[in-house]
């Protein structure tokens, strides 16, 4: 049996802001699969793209710290949101790829005692996703799933930062990447559902700037999963969660149909298979009721 | 050589019939292009058979198309990478196996005039020249060549790559859901404009299209371009530039663009984390404790928040004080660490190592030896200054 899972965990902002269930459902599922998280409290934002718009030192300093503090626990680090996760590997590429870049920006973290270093101990920073995957196996999952997800039809939702660009998210090492929500899907005996806005994007960027451009999107894919027979979506990006779900009432307004489809985050769909309540899962606050969803499982004992 | 099925799109719209799926056998290296492909196919099985191509080089661009729902350029794309491909997407969806068909189609968010040909003109060309594609210079034109620095033309060298193939257009996914959005190709062109030492208009061109709805504020941020891109323009990181300088020169755009940004990166340096209420309130009403200046948009999307944030309340998603109230949001235990981060990073008035230079070591090393810090602004020559 492979090595048990020991990492640096960053929850990022919205798992402990508009998405509370996630952070709560990914500390059960940690329980449940045996993996000690050693929570980053004291790490900053990622930026989301945002910061980096506005200044990139800025936004490569601040991911640097959290590498840095990430690193002072000698384990490699885990995030539990896509665009953590790509607006972090941008800021990580760029470090990688400069020693006298990381020297400059080293000194300015130097006077907090802290310091980033390229691979120090092969350090990577993945997603809950790839950590699953790639680190703890599917087969070692398969084994821990006491209630199948028999019957459950899920799409798969993934978010832009997390399947692009390829080459900054390491594709070529993991070309597979951008299929393995279908394999955990599987493997916890659910049944995938092709439709058309898998990878394409929630919207959730330009949702205070262009609400229509942003609320058409998310309702296009919801509605493109219900068409295909979904009995929810998926997802590893709880900012697409929030567009997906919390915004599902406005996003039916826009595209003009009925909506009403269950968007999980990642850690339920696994705890709900490792045995775990819909309620400790946090799935009562979701806006797009769920209901549906239990109803599939119940007629299987967890 | 190996056997391929290729997966056609096609329509002729002299038969009056809606497009349909043709397969096509094709025998030929997996070295070799899917536009050889195609070709073959033309030759050996149906000369009606439409696609537009000339250099079959990666230079004229002609041949953009969509690969497995990819887009890109026919001639670049190797048979045999888009054989795998085919077979990892049928892999993901349980129907396995080897010698899937690789699936081809015009490109998207453009009308299709016969199978592979699609009208450039209705919304590529017209996005381009919506965007005053041509130098406009300072006074009269110098009686010879305009003399620059050779370091204040390297920020545009990017944007300058564009072959006008217009497979980011095909992948835009703000497009997909604004037929207006101006787009990848056209905003990447005018940011070749707007970073070019010799134009005179720069800060009309940014009003111009931070202002418009479509402009540079309606891009998702989604990626798609950068990798559909065959020549490394990377269209997206253009328009964060353009958002960049926008901001850099002071513009107040009408979409909350600006005050978006600038809200989050104050939220950030004073509490370490979001806060995401006071983003939203700061973002259409910034400054509500100071001057109070939201215009009717920002009025109208903060009362269109309202059932939102009600539906949270009553599922428990936002039940509590520092969701509910914006700026009751604890900062870290280490808020004055990521407060010298930000005092230090802001300090600098230009922007420097934009661009991935490369993998460890190729480059880096000559710099450590004169000193670290370049400038990509274009009125400092790119020489290297004391960190």
């Amino acid at each position: 049996m492979a090595e048990n899972i020991k990492v640096a965990y960053w929850p990022g902002c919205v798992s402990r802001g508009f998405t509370p269930e996630l952070h709560g459902s990914m500390a059960l599922v940690a329980e449940k699969l045996g993996w000690e998280l050693v929570e980053l409290d004291r790490a900053n934002c990622c930026g989301a793209g945002v910061i980096a718009e506005h200044n990139q030192e800025l936004a490569d300093t601040l991911n640097a710290r959290t590498f840095a503090l990430a690193q002072q626990t000698g384990l490699s680090m885990m995030n539990i949101c896509s665009t953590c996760q790509g607006a972090q590997s941008e800021c990580q590429q760029r470090l990688d790829a400069d020693s006298a870049y990381r020297a400059h920006i080293n000194e300015v973290l130097s006077g907090q005692g802290l310091s980033y270093e390229k691979d120090k101990g092969g350090f990577t920073n993945k997603n809950f996703l790839w950590l699953l995957v790639e680190d703890y196996g599917l087969d070692r999952l398969k084994e821990q799933v006491v209630r199948p997800l028999s019957g459950l039809r899920v799409g798969p939702f993934y978010g832009c930062y997390i399947v692009r660009p390829k080459e900054r998210l390491g594709y070529g090492k993991h070309p597979d990447r951008d299929v393995y929500l279908e394999k955990v899907i599987e493997a916890l005996g659910g049944q995938v559902v092709e439709y058309d806005g898998a990878r394409k994007c929630c919207g959730f960027p330009v949702i205070a700037m262009a609400r229509e451009t942003s609320l058409r999107q998310a309702g296009t894919h919801v509605g493109d999963a219900i068409d295909a027979g979904a009995d929810c979506l998926v997802t590893p990006c709880p900012l697409c969660h929030l567009n997906l779900d919390m915004q599902q009432p406005e996003a039916a307004k826009v595209v003009n149909r009925d909506l009403g489809l269950a968007v999980l985050h990642l850690p339920q769909l696994v705890g709900l298979a490792l045995g775990v309540e819909p309620k400790e899962l946090g799935m009562a606050k979701h806006i797009a009721s769920t209901r549906w969803v239990e109803e599939r499982l119940s007629a299987v004992a967890a | 050589m190996a056997d391929y099925t290729i997966k056609v799109r096609r329509f002729q719209p002299e038969s009056g019939e809606g497009p349909y799926w043709e397969e096509f056998n094709v025998d030929l290296d997996p070295s070799l292009s899917v536009l050889d492909g195609l070709l073959q196919a033309k030759d050996r099985e149906d000369g009606s058979l439409a696609v537009r191509c000339s250099c079959r080089a990666a230079i004229c661009g002609s041949c953009g198309m969509k690969i497995n729902g990819q887009s890109g350029l026919g001639c670049k794309t190797q048979i045999g990478e888009a054989q795998e491909l085919a077979d990892k997407q049928a892999s993901a969806t349980g129907k396995g196996g080897e010698g899937n068909s690789i699936v081809i189609e015009p490109m998207g968010n453009m009308p299709v005039i016969k199978d592979l040909v699609t009208d450039m003109e209705s919304t590529h060309w017209t996005k381009i020249r919506r965007v005053t594609p041509w130098l406009l210079p300072h006074g009269e034109p110098p009686e010879r060549e305009y003399i620059v620095e050779p370091e204040s033309m390297i920020d545009i060298t990017q944007s300058m790559a564009c072959i006008q193939c217009g497979a980011c257009v095909s992948s835009c996914l703000s497009m997909e859901a604004d037929h207006e959005f101006i787009g990848p190709a056209a905003l990447a062109k005018a940011y070749r404009f707007v970073g070019d030492p010799r134009d005179a208009e720069t800060h009309e061109r940014l009003h111009d299209l931070a202002d418009d709805p479509h402009g540079i504020y309606d891009c998702t941020h989604c990626f798609s371009c950068i990798d559909a891109c065959p020549k490394g323009v990377a269209p997206m990181d253009q328009i964060m530039r353009l958002r960049r300088k926008a901001g850099e020169v002071g513009i107040e755009d009408p979409n909350s663009g600006h005050d978006h940004e600038i809200a989050f990166v104050k939220i950030i340096e004073k509490k370490g984390t979001l806060d995401e209420s006071l983003l939203l309130q700061e973002s259409f009403a910034p400054g509500i404790k100071g001057k109070l200046k939201p215009n009717k948009r920002a009025i109208r999307e903060m009362l269109g928040s309202i059932p939102t944030a009600i539906r949270g309340i009553k599922t428990g998603k936002m039940r509590s004080l520092h969701k509910l109230i914006p700026g009751v949001h604890p900062k870290l235990p280490d808020q004055d660490d990521v407060k010298t981060i930000f005092a230090h990073a802001e300090e600098h008035s230009e922007e420097f190592n934009l661009y991935i230079k490369g993998e460890e070591g190729e480059l880096a090393e000559d710099d450590v030896e004169k000193g670290i810090e370049r400038s990509t602004d274009p009125d400092t020559p790119q020489e290297v200054k004391n960190g």
